[in-house]
């Protein structure tokens, strides 16, 4: 295969950036999308040229560190799947693929493709745990968590930070991010003591960090790679509301 | 600031504003509708115009209406704020965007102003002349009422009205066709078992009342030309 | 010379013994003492948690851009606790028992004894943490089997368990980053340690994104930076896993304990290409329910849906049916390397087994119908009924296999091959975690401690949590006890100076050289030496040829490699040659420590050593040690032996029959 790139190249935080056009020949089909830039980056360096800067660590599709909006879409025309996971036999030969990193405020870019997205850190520790210190707990099995409990608080917290919500929103809104973490705690009994109090000090935690607001149109979890579902901001929302208005903190 | 103020001025605060004034917007237009659809009657808008006196007079209503520009301007006001607040989220945009949201979703601040300019031409056409201008009179069994329905004939025998109002209730359509699941979503009202409802009574509600609104002017322009009888 | 401090006493009571007198740190005394933390993974978060909440101040270090993106997030099979909870025979000793036997007995009694203690505690930890482990409808905890075992204590989240421990100890984390009493540095890489008087004071450290060096000083340091199978270039490990922390450590006097000890899993995702870049784990856990087989005919060229059952080839039930499926992993790595060096391999390259389902999806699929009152359900039915089953136990497996090769494992067999996944070899460290070097600890898979020749499967989440959470909070008190005398060291100290110097010397080197070879083609070549050489089966000859080898592309690696860019920016490939230098060193002293064990155990295969049957033949009389190598200089390192001393089981050879 022969693939056209479009990426998007910019030195640093502070220079401007812009796309630049790249050939790409004898693509395999059973090539990952990263693994094709790997090729591209191979070439480049050889030729002298400066090879194009991602984030990329565990390749099977879990730390959440890939970022590329591909096409127009975060992590690529499928669905479920993050950047690395991605493989070319997913587009025809001659395809032009354009290429450019997460777009929002609150998620700078570094150079090229690589942005901050220390954002999210901050927003877990303003209040994304339960404050358990180590050596405190009692016997596992003394406290029965429903099985579908258990399950819905995997699916909230299957979320891997990788930002494609913020990329995808419109908004760049972070609320299904932050409402995955909110509602994983909050649907387990471990997490009840600071069930509204952990609400609280997180969404404060994002409005802080600039992150838009909320418009419900969806796109988050159409482009989540782990299909976080939007019930999470439904119940940030309501807990939100307990929060700030029956609260007595 | 107080707990008050920093919860509304929250991104969540926000946005349960829009929801919460959304909805009783969306109560209002039953409200609106239905005693508009008084005027499909061949009546010659007789229990029409009785109607609209019982709303202009008692005091509940009028009240009401108090809360419901009020609800109105918030939504406006939060609106404006809220699209700010997104716009200097993503300061650079995208080269190429394929979306992954139905366009009406992503269009709500365009579809909401044409909604806005819709609305001042309806309430100059209607409410600054019942209201302040005043109308004909019109007497009902030895009592006299406005005559709503002949001002409602008048503005709608021009052409160009009924065809701005149609166009209107498109947006309104699919202002509503987001916004009705939406509120709910933001009041944190979704459930496995009754949100499909919520959402097909949405898509029902955001058809039925933007249609039924829509076909008055035409209706009303058809009686002008003599359709009625 | 090597004192690995094992306290005296019978094993069930030396931790509770060295716990209850164990010298304490005072409260007020601890907020002056810092310690550094490098590496974010389940051992280094929970260890920054940990310490932090005791008071202590801590700086942690990631070269990722969040600390919840290192790769003990990827392990996907679970986590192993001596809970007993199935009533199945499971115990303390029990899992001592396995763990060292699965490690072929090159692990320290002591330490491994300690582990299966503290394994409980870890299950209690990470449930109070908000850990979703699968659960029972009873509202339970659930467990699974895994290999080398015949209980079942394995607690896991579906595939991802890695991920959910690790999100856990994350969280822990930045609660104390939050508190301010856990500064973190991400986008951080520790090049160097600086050592004054002897003792471990500090970290050179680069900053990723501006390539400036930055100092930092500590009491203690902690290395928690992983393993380095990705010396063998392709590996299950991430991208960016690298020895070069552990290996600059190395060179300032810490030994480095059985390096040659690799773990190879079975059930990897076969390589498609040249441009393969990583390999991809298909959990231990598909074993559960997965049978692994190849055609009985040599060079069977058919799709595996049309070879009939009786002309497959279930090696390892065939060979080991005590175990079965369920066989440590080095057996069943070697195994399925046998049957494809004997030309019995499947798929495009050859170099791949079969991985069916189909006979457990149809065992689910009769219960459920059972439980459904379908009495007369077809045979498609019941498959459907049964693909629904093991669609919910490993359906994120199954769709990522899709999503690799293309091919659908609900409908045929799964094709796997072994590939290089763990290191039990690692820093050498003796109870209190600590190496050679007064002050430097090495935690969780970076160091050799638990697992001997051989890791069982869940077994690693264990350890990193138990040396980070459970391990270290006491032990490090032994040592910093004695420094609370000591204050801040500033860090504009000669030693500071001196060690920046140095790492900028090879960081300038590097990029000075602009040769006409990238990084990655050094990696890769190496990659290939390993791999052929000091992989799944090694001898003396491949192993001579590979020291030499190495030692010649290392020579062309510094006369010809190309880093593009300068050091002060954010320069990927600047990062990745310095890590592929410290490989390419390391990987010399894979093959001599492999060249010196000239007996086969565990993940150790050496041809000269193995029984009739061709099994791993150990020779406890000449290598019952821990083979723990000192720096002395380049292509030279000295050989200290820590004697294994079995007391409470009893040595034998290893057999899954």
């Amino acid at each position: 295969m022969e693939i056209k790139l479009k990426v998007w190249k910019q030195k640093d935080a502070v220079s401007e950036g812009r796309l630049i056009d790249y050939n790409v020949n004898h693509v395999s089909p059973d090539m990952s999308f990263l693994e094709m830039f790997d090729v591209l980056n191979e070439e480049l360096i050889v030729k002298g040229e400066e090879p194009i800067a991602f984030d990329h660590d565990c390749r099977e599709g879990i730390c959440g560190m890939c970022s590329m909006v591909i096409n127009g879409r975060p992590h690529g025309p499928l669905e479920g799947v993050t950047t690395c996971q991605l493989h070319m036999r997913s587009f025809k030969d001659g395809d032009t693929i354009v290429v450019e990193p997460w777009r929002a405020q609150a998620f700078p870019v570094l150079k090229d493709l690589v942005v901050n997205r220390t954002a999210f850190d901050r927003i877990i520790a303003a209040g994304g745990f339960i404050s358990v210190n180590t050596g405190n707990a009692q016997d596992a099995n003394n406290l029965p968590i429903k099985k579908e409990d258990a399950d819905d608080a995997f699916m909230s917290a299957s979320c891997i930070g990788c930002g494609a919500c913020v990329a995808a929103c419109k908004n760049a809104s972070a609320m299904l991010f932050v409402s995955a973490k909110v509602s994983q705690l909050a649907k387990l009994p471990q997490g009840q003591p600071e069930r509204y109090t952990r609400v609280a000090a997180m969404v404060a935690q994002m409005d802080k960090e600039g992150f838009g607001a909320c418009t419900n149109t969806g796109a988050c979890s159409a482009e989540c790679p782990k299909e976080i579902s939007l019930t999470n901001i439904a119940l940030m929302n309501r807990d939100y509301m307990q929060a700030k208005f029956l609260e007595n903190e | 600031m107080n707990w008050f103020t920093q919860a509304f001025s929250s991104t969540i605060g926000k946005k349960l504003v829009m929801g919460f004034t959304g909805l009783f917007l969306i109560l209002f237009l039953i409200v609106h509708c239905g005693i508009n659809c008084l005027v499909f009657l061949c009546d010659d808008g007789e229990l029409f115009n009785k109607a609209a006196h019982f709303m202009g007079t008692n005091f509940f209503i009028r009240a009401g209406e108090i809360v419901l520009f009020a609800a109105l301007i918030w939504h406006v006001v939060q609106s404006a704020i809220v699209t700010r607040t997104n716009a200097k989220a993503r300061p650079v945009g995208y080269a190429y965007n394929k979306n992954s949201s139905p366009w009406y979703s992503r269009s709500m601040g365009l579809l909401g102003t044409l909604i806005l300019m819709f609305l001042i031409i309806h309430l100059a056409h209607f409410w600054v002349q019942s209201r302040f201008v005043g109308l004909d009179s019109i007497k009902y069994q030895g009592e006299h009422y406005d005559d709503l329905y002949v001002l409602m004939m008048e503005t709608f025998s021009n052409l160009w009205v009924v065809i701005i109002y149609f166009l209107a209730m498109i947006s309104l359509s699919y202002h509503l066709l987001h916004g009705f699941q939406s509120a709910f979503q933001t009041l944190g009202i979704n459930h496995k078992k009754y949100t499909p409802f919520i959402k097909l009574l949405g898509t029902i509600y955001s058809i039925l009342i933007p249609l039924l609104f829509a076909i008055m002017p035409i209706v009303l322009y058809l009686k002008g030309l003599g359709c009625c009888q | 010379m090597l004192d690995s401090k094992i306290p005296e006493g019978a094993i069930e009571t030396k931790w509770s013994k060295y716990k209850s007198s164990v010298p304490l740190v005072n409260p007020s005394n601890k907020r002056n003492l810092e310690v550094l933390i490098i590496g974010s993974g389940l051992a280094g978060a929970s260890a920054a948690a940990a310490l932090a909440e005791l008071g202590y101040k801590v700086k942690a270090f990631c070269f990722q851009d969040s600390p919840r993106r290192a790769h003990s997030i990827a392990a996907q099979g679970g986590i192993n606790a001596a809970k007993n909870y199935q009533n199945d025979g499971d115990s303390t000793y029990r899992l001592f028992y396995d763990t060292i036997k699965g490690g072929d007995y090159r692990s320290r009694e002591g330490n491994v004894h300690r582990l299966a203690e503290v394994s409980t505690s870890i299950i209690d930890q990470c449930v109070a943490q908000g850990v979703p482990f699968a659960r029972e409808y009873g509202g339970l905890l659930s467990n699974r089997s895994f290999g080398g075992t015949q209980v079942q204590r394995t607690f896991y989240a579906a595939g991802q368990t890695g991920q959910q421990l690790l999100l856990g100890a994350y969280s822990s984390l930045e609660r104390q980053v939050g508190m301010g009493t856990v500064q973190m540095f991400s986008r951080h890489e520790m090049l160097d340690v600086v050592k004054i008087e002897g003792k471990a004071r500090g970290i050179i450290a680069k900053n990723l994104i501006t390539g400036k060096l930055e100092r930092f000083f500590g009491h203690a340091v902690l290395l928690c930076t992983g393993g380095y199978g990705n010396v063998f270039y392709l590996s299950t490990n991430a991208m960016g896993a690298n020895v070069t922390a552990a290996w600059r450590a190395h060179k300032q006097g810490a030994l480095m304990g059985n390096p040659c000890f690799t773990q190879i899993h079975p059930t990897c995702i076969p390589v498609s290409g040249d441009h393969q870049s990583k390999l991809t784990l298909m959990s231990e856990s598909l074993r559960n329910d997965g049978r692994i087989w190849v055609p009985k005919k040599q060079g069977d060229d058919r799709s595996p849906n049309d070879i009939p059952e009786e002309e497959r080839d279930y090696y390892l039930e065939r060979k080991y049916p005590a175990f079965g499926n369920l066989v440590p992993r080095d057996v069943a790595s070697r195994a399925a390397k046998e049957r494809c060096d004997a030309g019995f391999g499947v798929g495009p390259s050859k170099m791949a087994v079969y991985l069916d389902f189909k006979f457990n999806m149809m065992r689910y699929g009769r219960v459920e119908a059972t439980k459904n009152g379908l009495a007369n359900a077809s045979d498609d039915e019941i498959l459907k009924l049964g693909k629904d089953v093991i669609k919910e136990k490993y359906g994120n497996l199954f769709d990522m296999y899709k999503q690799i090769t293309g091919e659908n494992p609900y409908e045929t067999s799964m094709r796997i091959y072994p590939a290089v996944h763990y290191t039990m070899g690692g820093l050498w460290v003796d109870y209190d975690l600590m190496t050679t070097v007064p002050g430097m600890y090495c935690l969780g898979e970076a160091n050799f401690s638990d697992h001997g020749a051989n890791r069982l499967g869940a077994s690693a989440l264990m350890q990193g949590l138990a040396d980070g959470y459970f391990v270290i909070p006491y032990t490090i008190g032994s040592y910093l006890n004695k420094e609370i005398a000591t204050k801040a060291i500033p860090t504009n100290h000669p030693a500071f100076e001196e060690a920046e110097q140095k790492v900028q010397g090879i960081l300038s080197k590097l990029i000075g050289i602009k040769g006409s070879k990238t990084v990655e083609s050094f990696h890769k070549r190496l990659g290939k030496i390993m791999w052929d050489k000091c992989g799944m089966a090694r001898n003396e000859k491949g192993l001579k040829e590979a020291i030499e080898e190495i030692k010649a592309l290392r020579n062309e690696f510094w006369s010809d490699v190309r880093v593009p860019g300068s050091q002060f920016e954010f320069n990927p490939e600047l990062d990745k040659a310095s890590r592929v230098a410290d490989f390419l060193e390391l990987g010399e002293l894979m093959c001599i420590d492999a060249l010196n064990r000239n007996e086969s155990c565990g993940g150790h295969f050496r041809e000269e050593s193995q029984t009739e049957e061709g099994e791993a033949l150990r020779d406890d009389a000449n290598f019952a040690y821990v083979a723990a190598w000192e720096f002395k200089g380049e292509s030279d390192w000295q050989l200290h032996k820590e004697e294994l001393k079995f007391e409470n089981i009893k040595i034998a050879q290893r057999s899954y029959k």
